[in-house]
């Protein structure tokens, strides 16, 4: 039992030295996990944070500017802009995650089945991945909310297929190098199912560009849900959306009543922005080859 | 090298097939179709004014057989007609490539100058505060929704000519080639080329340091250090040329995708070019020229790829063709 | 018959057009010369054919190279009934109780190309709008259902009769889109105005740049004497808004014709103070919120009528009307025509009432009866941002007051208009926009479909077919109005076939230096240009 303590005390330790060497040689790093944490609580606790209900008309304080009633103001349908950022977090975050998460994965399949397999079928993925590659995103993303209309999860839908060929490519280069290293082969030779060699071996080595990948992921669901938002064609009133609250205050509002444009834009950017920052100091902790000596 | 050129063409067959069939049947699984749409904008939609208008287009005939038609078409260089417009699809793209051609060059002349030599210098004085400065504005650039950029930058120029000339400007909103009126010309690109290529410069900066600070790790900079070669000499003459080389695979891919930010940014700049043209034609569900405008793409995509492994290859002399 | 208000009107109109026309003159000289630039908020048209397209878009860009037989009064555009002649001599008096229109024709017309156009050439466009042959297709044969033939005894005559007498005609005939083409062009090639002009309209036709511009200059063979005002013209297509409230802020444009939304009008005042000059009316277009009660529970007019009263249209249209181009409450009829019915008319309808309390308690007494407690659905839309998207935010909202929970859903043109023809939706935001505010042909909107192929509530009701029949069959004005009343408590109250948000308001905010021009409560009228002139 001891020894058990022991172990878990050692693992945290390292842990926890790890997370504070990260802080100490990443500021940037740090900083932008700060910005991902700070949204993530929000979006998760938004019915006890938020002021007001975020979707509820008040027709006696429209477009009201930041006040201390409403900190950051009220939108053209009298929405407290506060409490609609906050709820706003969530649907940011679930589009974010969902599409980075089963973008990245069908990615790492993919990328990993295509390196592992190699031959005919690597040929066939490759180009069906080129395809994808080459089909314009935004065109492709507007077919698919054309075809489905545009609830949340159609928005993900559209934003998460174009990602997988760019996590694919990326994994498969990786893999690639793997495959050729002796000891693959070697477990082949004597026997060991594909999954097994496949999961014990190559998936750990495709680790680290997979989560830069992801962390890259997150913040350009983010941004594509907004380009969708512009089109028309991004998630829909009355559910709380930062693209949405963009699109219809930037093009309205931005010179009457700038509040209503310019904190949707700045939840946008700084999010987007703490991911990014994460994503780099991550690369440059994973990487070996960036390491500082 | 030519059987190896040869060799990518042949590859990028199937990827235009593949990327036909996908348009094809992608554009028919929406929805209504552009009879729907050309009768629906007006309100009067009754089913003989649309299985006659079916007819006119071709759209009652076996969709094995449509799709024979694009692919015969494309393959022998003729796209047909737009649906929409009735005018040929060559005559549509054509009327629209220069201003998109235009901001896009632009935009990756700005990206460029931008880009290498902050990166460059970002990368020499790894996590010094210049370098984080550097790293905060790239990462700003790439966090920035560019149709929010678009509309402010609008608005901005607005807002300070009018306190500063007592009335607001804008550029023109109507395009002139620059062949006609350059300054006219250039006072309606210049806003949207920045917005691109700050975007544009933001993704290529980030490149350039990483791979320059990848390569002043290499052993053949810790040499020249050690032969005491000054430093000057050592970023002109040897980093700064290899680790180009990611670089200008990452700015032929982006070139690629730049179609995607002009999707958005010809709408907020109201430019008539290639982006605006295509949003149009998915909305029109105009099949004839989202699928010829789609192979289009592809093919640029195709064609830049080559480019940027040939160039890769050229610069390159470790790199085999195999 | 009912022509009898139809020629009296128009009788009035020709006395008060000439008494308008002089006015503007003597107020302040008119100033010839100069180029106007104005935008279509749209993309561009699929084609340049006003017989044929249907869209604003086709009509902002090629109007004042056209022609029209009569058309409402420029100078008075606001009103519904006051018609004049364009290309005609005077406004006829019907014959053959009332079935028979004769119109003289002026003389010494010619198209752009220098050739006569005649009462032939009239006749023969009018032939293919009402009855198009084979193959080629008109989007107004359905409005002209009256007519029976259109004839030209001799170049200067043009004869129309009607099947029955109705005061429907003439709203009808002034049709913006009624475009005079030239009679040998028609008959050799139906398609050749798809992509060509020719017309003897006030402006001259430049080029058309596709998807951007559209051009044209001075008509110095204009048949209104001293009309034109203008050199020319430029019109530049811009979809979006915003770029379309910088451009007239920077003076890049003088305005657009259709109309913006009331946080661009605050931000071009403030911005401009009296360089800017705004007109407002009412717009004769309506959202509604039609279920579809081909699907459950929307086929209980009890939820039906929840869904009616839980909205208080008195305290939104007030509010809606500071963010978004609607304004005025009312029932099935435009409410700036005499057959509308008055606001104590209006509150007897359910959804009107002025208790709202009270209506949202019965609302949700109706949902527990009809079983239908915590209903949620989804609220089809189209992809249009002004007043389409305010309106079902409000009422998504206005519905959860009584515990119902609204999703939207948003869809392009085509898939938007699939499901509408093929039911899937549960409840859709529709809209009635019709070119001419002609009420007793628009209110037809909410006919079954069975009579009205563009109704999708998905219901058949011969009660409500018989009570419009006998309405658009009357010919006393006050008795009209009266089955009018019955026609839309049947169909908002009784049936609540469908449920009206507030009426459109259409404000255009110009450059002050654009003069001449008047407001209509129509984006698709007055926009041949003749009228207006800089003040530069």
């Amino acid at each position: 039992m001891t020894a058990v303590t022991d172990d878990t005390i050692a693992v945290r330790r390292s842990w926890h030295d790890a997370a504070l060497g990260f802080c100490r040689r990443q500021p940037l790093g740090t900083f932008g996990l700060a910005i991902v944490v700070i949204a993530a609580l929000a979006g998760l606790s938004a019915e006890w944070i938020a002021p007001y209900n975020p979707t509820s008309n008040d027709f006696e304080a429209m477009t009201q500017p930041p006040s201390l009633a409403h900190w950051l103001g009220t939108d053209q349908f009298g929405r407290d802009l506060l409490s609609r950022i906050i709820y706003g977090a969530r649907t940011a975050l679930i589009i974010g995650f969902v599409s980075a998460f089963v973008g990245g994965f069908a990615g790492l399949v993919l990328g990993v089945g295509s390196a592992y397999f190699g031959g005919t079928t690597d040929l066939i993925l490759q180009r069906v991945m080129d395809v994808l590659m080459a089909f314009p995103l935004i065109i492709m993303a507007l077919a698919v909310v054309a075809i489905f209309g545009t609830g949340v999860q159609n928005v993900i839908a559209a934003i998460t297929v174009p990602l997988i060929p760019r996590c694919a490519r990326v994994i498969r280069a990786s893999a690639l190098s793997i495959r050729e290293v002796p000891y693959i082969d070697a477990a082949r030779t004597s026997g060991f199912s594909h999954a097994r060699i496949i999961l014990r071996h190559m998936v750990p080595n495709v680790v680290a560009p997979f989560l830069i990948m992801l962390t890259a992921f997150v913040g350009q669901a983010i941004l594509a849900e907004a380009s969708l938002s512009y089109l028309g064609l991004g998630v829909q009133e009355p559910t709380p959306a930062w693209g949405l609250m963009l699109q219809g205050g930037a093009e309205e509002y931005a010179s009457t009543a700038p509040w209503i444009a310019v904190f949707p834009g700045l939840a946008i950017a700084l999010t987007v922005f703490g991911f990014s920052l994460f994503g780099d100091a991550l690369r440059d902790a994973i990487d070996p080859k960036l390491r500082e000596r | 090298m030519y059987r190896y050129i040869l060799n990518r063409l042949l590859l990028a067959v199937p990827t235009l097939i593949g990327a036909a069939a996908l348009v094809f049947i992608l554009m028919r699984l929406i929805p209504g179709d552009i009879c729907v749409v050309r009768l629906g904008t007006g309100g009067s939609i009754n089913a003989a004014a649309v299985a006659n208008c079916h007819a006119q287009l071709g759209l009652d005939r076996s969709l094995l057989l449509q799709f024979f038609d694009f692919v015969v078409g494309f393959a022998s260089g003729n796209f047909g007609t737009s649906m929409w417009s009735g005018k040929s699809v060559a005559h549509e793209i054509a009327t629209r490539i220069p201003v998109s051609l235009e901001i896009a060059i632009l935009a990756t002349v700005v990206a460029v100058a931008i880009a290498i030599p902050l990166g460059t210098i970002s990368a020499l004085h790894q996590n010094s505060w210049l370098d984080h400065i550097v790293r905060t504005v790239a990462i700003a650039g790439i966090a920035t929704p560019s149709f929010w950029l678009g509309i402010m930058s609008i608005l901005i120029v607005l807002d300070v000519s009018h306190a500063l000339f007592g009335a607001p400007w804008m550029p023109p909103i109507d395009y002139v080639s620059f062949w006609d009126d350059p300054l006219h010309n250039l006072s309606i690109v210049i806003l949207p080329a920045l917005t691109i290529g700050y975007r544009y410069s933001a993704v290529t900066m980030r490149m350039t340091r990483s791979a320059m600070l990848e390569v002043l790790r290499e052993d053949y900079i810790r040499t020249a250090r050690a032969k005491g070669l000054l430093e000057q000499l050592i970023v002109n003459r040897h980093a700064l040329k290899n680790a180009m080389l990611p670089v200008v695979t990452l700015i032929g891919i982006e070139f690629a995708f730049l179609i995607g930010g002009l999707v958005v940014t010809e709408q907020v700049f109201n430019l008539n070019g290639i982006g605006r043209l295509f949003v149009l034609a998915v909305q029109n569900q105009d099949y004839t020229l989202t699928q010829a405008l789609v192979m289009l793409t592809v093919a640029i995509f195709v064609v830049t790829n080559l480019a940027v492994d040939v160039l890769y290859a050229w610069l390159d002399p470790r790199i085999r063709f195999g | 018959m009912t022509t009898r208000t139809g020629w009296l009107s128009a009788g009035l109109s020709i006395a008060l057009a000439s008494a308008l026309i002089a006015t503007p003159a003597m107020a302040q000289a008119i100033k010839k010369g100069g180029t106007l630039t104005y935008m279509i908020p749209a993309d561009a048209p699929p084609s340049l054919d006003g017989h044929k397209e249907n869209t604003f878009a086709t009509l902002h860009a090629t109007a004042p190279f056209y022609s029209t037989l009569i058309s409402i009064n420029p100078d008075n555009p606001s009103s519904s009934t006051d018609f004049v002649c364009d290309l005609c001599t005077e406004m006829p008096k019907p014959t053959d109780d009332g079935k028979t229109y004769t119109f003289k024709i002026r003389k010494g017309v010619k198209f752009h190309d220098g050739t006569p156009l005649t009462a032939a050439d009239i006749a023969k466009s009018w032939q293919y709008i009402v009855h198009p042959p084979k193959g080629v297709s008109s989007a107004r044969a359905s409005y002209m259902v009256m007519v029976d033939s259109v004839e030209s005894p001799d170049p200067e005559t043009v004869v129309f009769k009607l099947k029955f007498a109705t005061s429907a005609f003439l709203p009808a005939l002034a049709d913006p889109f009624a475009y005079i083409y030239k009679k040998d062009i028609l008959e050799k090639d139906p398609a050749w105005y798809e992509k060509n002009v020719l017309g003897s309209g006030p402006f001259k036709f430049v080029e058309y740049e596709t998807g951007q511009s559209v051009k044209g200059v001075r008509n110095p063979d204009y048949y209104h004497e001293g009309k034109p005002y203008l050199d020319g013209f430029t019109a530049i297509f811009a979809a979006k808004q915003s770029v379309r409230v910088d451009a007239i802020r920077a003076d890049r444009a003088a305005t657009e014709f259709r109309g913006v939304p009331p946080s661009a009008r605050d931000e071009l005042v403030k911005e401009l103070g009296d360089k800017i000059t705004v007109q407002t009316s009412d717009w004769n277009c309506v959202n509604l919120l039609t279920p579809n009660q081909k699907k459950k529970p929307f086929d209980d007019v009890r939820v039906r009528r929840a869904l009616a009263l839980a909205i208080d249209p008195w305290k939104g249209a007030p509010a809606l009307s500071k963010i978004a181009t609607v304004h005025t409450v009312g029932g099935l009829v435009f409410p700036g025509s005499p057959l509308a019915a008055n606001k104590e008319e209006l509150q007897k309808i359910v959804g009107f009432g002025t208790d709202i309390e009270k209506a949202r308690a019965e609302a949700r007494k109706l949902l527990k009866e009809a079983g239908a407690e915590g209903l949620k659905f989804e609220l089809m839309n189209r992809n249009v941002d002004q007043p389409y998207k305010f309106v079902a935010t409000w009422a998504i909202d206005e519905w959860s007051k009584i515990g119902v929970k609204v999703t939207q859903r948003v869809l392009p043109t085509g898939p938007f208009y699939e499901a509408l023809r093929g039911g899937t939706f549960e409840v859709a935001v529709e809209f009635n926009c019709q070119n001419m505010v002609n009420p007793l042909l628009d209110v037809a909107k909410v006919l079954p479909r069975s009579v009205y192929p563009e109704n999708y509530g998905g219901y058949e009701d011969p009660k409500l077919i018989e009570l419009y029949n006998s309405m658009l069959k009357e010919t006393d004005p006050a008795k009209q109005r009266a089955k009018m009343r019955d026609f839309e408590t049947y169909a908002l109250d009784t049936q609540v076939v469908t449920i009206m948000t507030p009426w459109w308001s259409r404000i255009i905010a110009h450059r002050s230096y654009m003069k001449g021009w008047k407001i209509s409560p129509s984006h698709y009228l007055n926009l041949n240009l003749a009228n207006i002139w800089l003040d530069k």
